[in-house]
């Protein structure tokens, strides 16, 4: 920093020489981060190319019709994506059903309720949540979960509903231990982590006299949580749903294992299903011939069109609340 | 922290010149199948020569297209290029081992062997027209077995495989519906059952699933033990599956007029043949432009021919017939050039 | 004062504190429930082999020497690579260019990065250089190709959470800096930066996690190689493709070592988080 000279003479010359360095590491500096902004945008532009450029083949063939259409055969090369997409989404927003609650939920246990001295070990027990590779959780689900799911879970579930109108179709069908319910479930425990952690290092910016004041004013826990700490941290709060999402929308290997495969659309949750990541995974490696490959990236091609509508429609939300909470619009 | 970062650097710099990876390491991709085999003869070839290959299984269309933008020295794949495939992109193909496919199920009271089946009913079960354990078209084929009135839960493979192209083809080939219906790729769409990922997925899925019926490799099969299903096979026999049965399959056929080995080993003509069998094969370049490295590719799948049938044996891999072999080396003086030929 | 308000209020409040117990309970269910299949499945096998010898062909001795040391460099220039370039960005978008378009434009086409496939990203890195012929000595596949893949990876949830860190981090603290004459750019650095760093490190560990776990993108970059090499430009093995490949196998030596090396990986990752808790702890 520039320091205080002796002589008011060396005082100006090295000030106006301090104020010009200043001004020259202000916009390499300004130039480094607005470079690194354009690395981005190049590297999306980059990837939205080669997906497109890989995709040519089949949208050229099938055009928007590729959309809706259920068929995949890579025999008559018919070639749709519908059933991804219904999986893709109904995964992810079983995944964020779950998840997000649940995360919110350990980020206030961690901040409010929990004890001191278990504060660390319980937020890094949480944290190795994160850690554990994504092909464990699809092992695990595969081996462990999924087996006892069919044989104790399901056919309780199922029987709850049996009766009940609309829920009798959502969880109806033959008790195969994986599908949609199952990989969503799982997709969900692989994003708590990131919701929690965000969350709860959000909640610890709120300022103390923020809480102290509602506190001050006879709230209870629960509500300076719902009604000062959340509003105060929601940008932050969907910036680490924003997270968990992504991750959901472009799992591979979790879901891989426990979704059954089927490229059917069935309305219930339990029937077998595929999403358009595993649909990629289980068959890139092995398709032979141009267009079935054109396909599959096609399919890559839409789940970045699919994860941009969500975005988009979270923006908007997020500009909502920044209106009703009196900020700029 | 700054010291440290600087140390950390020096190692990292230090560590990037090491390699005990030799230039001369010969680099490979594609099937799966293969995988343990290639990795099997590498390790013995390695010790013997010095020469290491690098083999990753990505899968066959994988192997077809690193060959094809010669990033590897040879590709591998479990479903044969037609002639005209080949000759467009100027590969040649040819067989290195034989594998197959063995219907696993899980029906209560039926144990390993008891069952058998025929391709045309294999074919209405994976269609989804026969639905009950206990139905005519099954009970015909096993007069003295107890079938329950069971609900048959297909179990297929989700991902594309090589044991897919196999198990489709040898469908296609007994059953015309099939054929029309769905056809034979590493990839179809399944018109009924579960799919399960890999051998494990399907084993898996059979284990747990009371009424399943599922495929998987022979290897795979052989090393868990799995409840088998006995095929009739092109002879009307109704054989097991072993390895004695898998080589049978390929003994009749005639690999040296079939252009470029395009043969898929399924419903083979045979007293002992095993019906699902399938060869797993090499795609190298006709005129490679490193001659040099298609030399030592070839020499090592020579020593391999010579050499490895007890490791592939071991690992419950069939070998090829020697006339099959004396068929590849011819092969490859009629379509390599000269300076690539060990 | 009206009874029945405060005694719902109450309840309310107890209510939704012993959900949130319960939510902690849930993620500690599942922990335990993942980490004890791992841990009796990775103990079987571990031995001294694991990380001395290479991987093994089937029915040999071997261990994932090999595939640590590769995974190890893979991460370590990834996140070398891919930290800077995400704090930077992340920087640009919360201090720079806060309510500009340009940084509308960036931060969306960073979240459509982070839910993009892992193996897309992979088919790009190979498109860009493994395939490409115009730089000969980066063509074919390459551990650079692939610690590029994973860096690609990395840049989109660093920028996210630096982002956001530095939008919470008050701007009372900023317009101190500035009355004290100091620049942007050491105000940044010297203030915003060091206010927001237990999140930014956050960030830099949940990227680091999630690639140590990725397989995808490496099977198109960097290939995987039997034998123990650094090599920047050859093919280099890494252990989350190992674990893929052996679990995809019959061969029960081939479980035994994938199950270890995923334990591998959870433990070091957590050793990793730990460790970080604990620096920061200190310094603040």
């Amino acid at each position: 920093m520039a320091d205080i000279a002796v002589t008011e003479n060396i005082a100006v010359t090295s000030r106006a020489r301090a104020l010009k360095r200043f001004q020259a590491s202000d916009s390499i500096f300004r130039w480094l981060t607005g470079g690194a902004s354009f690395l981005i945008m190049a590297i999306f532009l980059g990837i939205l190319l080669t997906l497109i450029g890989g995709s040519w083949l089949a949208l050229g063939k099938f055009g928007w019709q590729f959309l809706t259409n259920s068929s995949w055969n890579a025999v008559t090369e018919n070639f749709g994506a519908f059933p991804a997409i219904y999986g893709t989404l109904v995964t992810s927003i079983i995944a964020m059903v779950l998840a997000v609650p649940i995360g919110i939920g350990i980020a206030i246990f961690l901040t409010e309720i929990c004890p001191r001295s278990l504060k660390r070990p319980i937020g890094i027990a949480i944290e190795l949540l994160a850690g554990i590779p994504s092909i464990i959780y699809g092992i695990w689900g595969l081996f462990v979960f999924a087996p006892y799911f069919q044989t104790h879970a399901q056919p309780w579930i199922i029987d709850l509903f049996g009766n009940v109108p609309i829920m009798k179709d959502l969880f109806a069908g033959p008790p195969y231990g994986f599908g949609m319910f199952t990989a969503g479930l799982i997709l969900a425990i692989m994003v708590l982590p990131f919701i929690a952690s965000v969350t709860r290092d959000v909640f610890e910016t709120a300022p103390a006299m923020l809480k102290e004041a509602a506190y001050g004013t006879g709230c209870t826990t629960w509500e300076v949580m719902w009604r000062i700490v959340l509003p105060f941290t929601q940008a932050g709060v969907v910036g680490g749903c924003m997270l968990a999402l992504g991750r959901a929308l472009g799992e591979t290997m979790a879901v891989t294992f426990v979704i059954g495969n089927s490229h059917r659309i069935d309305p219930s949750l339990f029937a077998p299903a595929t999403t358009i990541s595993a649909t990629i995974a289980n068959e890139f490696a092995e398709a032979p011939d141009d267009m079935y490959k054109s396909a599959l990236i096609a399919c890559g091609l839409v789940l970045m069109g699919l994860t941009f509508t969500v975005l988009a429609a979270a923006q908007l939300m997020l500009r909502g609340f920044e209106r009703r909470a009196g900020g700029k619009a | 922290m700054k010291p440290i970062a600087r140390l950390i650097a020096a190692a990292a710099v230090a560590g990037f010149a090491i390699t005990s990876a030799s230039a001369a390491d010969l680099t490979g991709a594609g099937a799966t199948f293969p995988y343990p085999i290639y990795a099997k003869w590498a390790e013995a070839y390695k010790a013997k020569t010095g020469i290491g290959l690098n083999y990753q299984a990505i899968g066959s269309g994988g192997g077809i297209a690193q060959i094809k933008a010669k990033t590897v020295d040879f590709g591998a794949s479990d479903k044969p290029l037609s002639p005209g495939e080949l000759a467009a992109a100027g590969l040649t193909q040819f067989p290195t081992v034989i594998g197959g496919v063995v219907p696993v199920l899980n029906v209560p009271g039926i144990k390993a062997g008891e069952l058998v089946l025929d391709g045309a009913t294999l074919a209405q079960i994976s269609l989804g027209n026969v639905k009950y354990w206990d139905d005519g078209s099954i009970k015909k084929l096993n007069p003295g077995v107890n079938l329950p009135h069971l609900s048959i839960v297909g179990v297929h493979r989700s991902d594309g495989s090589g044991t897919n192209f196999i198990f489709t083809n040898y469908l296609s080939k007994k059953s015309p519906e099939w054929a029309s219906k769905v056809g034979a790729a590493t990839s179809v769409e399944w018109p009924s059952g579960v799919g399960a990922k890999g051998n494990e997925g399907i084993a898996g899925v059979v284990a747990q699933t009371s009424g399943a019926l599922g495929y998987v490799e022979y290897a795979y099969a052989k090393q868990k033990q799995l409840a088998y299903v006995r095929m009739i096979n092109h002879d009307g026999v109704a054989v097991s599956p072993t390895a004695e049965a898998f080589q049978a399959a390929s003994a009749k056929t005639d690999w040296a007029h079939s252009a470029s080995f395009y043969v898929v080993l399924t419903d083979q003509v045979g007293h002992d043949a095993w019906p699902i069998a399938g060869a797993t094969f090499i795609l190298v370049y006709k005129q490679p432009g490193d001659a040099a490295k298609t030399k030592e590719v070839l020499k090592f799948f020579d020593w391999a021919y010579a050499n490895g049938d007890g490791l592939a044996k071991s690992l419950d891999y069939v070998p090829l017939p020697d006339s099959t072999i004396a068929a590849i080396k011819k092969s490859w003086r009629d379509n390599i050039s000269a300076a690539a030929i060990p | 004062m009206n009874r029945a308000l405060y005694v719902r209020r109450r309840l309310v409040n107890r209510m939704f504190l012993a959900l949130s117990i319960a939510a902690a309970g849930v993620g500690m269910v599942a922990l335990g429930l993942i980490l004890g299949a791992l841990i009796v499945n990775g103990v079987q096998g571990l031995s001294p082999d694991l990380f001395t010898m290479n991987t093994p062909a089937p029915g040999s001795r071997g261990g994932l020497a090999n595939a640590i040391v590769g995974s190890l460099e893979l991460n370590g220039i990834a996140v070398l690579i891919g930290t800077p370039i995400g704090i930077l960005g992340g920087t640009y978008l919360a201090e720079y260019g806060r309510h500009t378009w340009i940084a509308f434009f960036v931060r969306f086409a960073n979240d459509i990065l982070l839910s993009a496939p892992s193996i897309l990203i992979g088919l790009f890195i190979y498109e860009l250089v493994v395939a490409q012929d115009v730089i000969e000595e980066l063509h074919g596949f390459s551990a650079i190709a692939g610690a590029m893949a994973l860096a690609v990876i990395v840049i989109p949830v660093v920028v996210r959470t630096t982002e956001n860190m530095l939008l919470l981090v008050p701007n009372t603290l900023r317009e101190a800096a500035a009355s004290i004459g100091a620049p942007r750019a050491i105000s940044i650095r010297a203030v915003t930066w060091r206010a927001a760093r237990a999140g930014i490190v956050t960030g830099v560990l949940l990227a680091l996690a999630r690639i140590s776990g990725e397989t995808a993108p490496l099977m198109f970059t960097a290939f995987g190689n039997p034998n123990m090499s650094t090599n920047l430009f050859q093919p280099i093995s890494a252990l989350p493709k190992v674990i893929y490949d052996f679990f995809n196998s019959a061969l029960d030596d081939w479980h035994r070592i994938a199950w270890a090396g995923a334990l591998i990986i959870t433990a070091t990752v957590l050793t990793l988080s730990v460790f970080a808790r604990l620096l920061e702890g200190r310094r603040s």
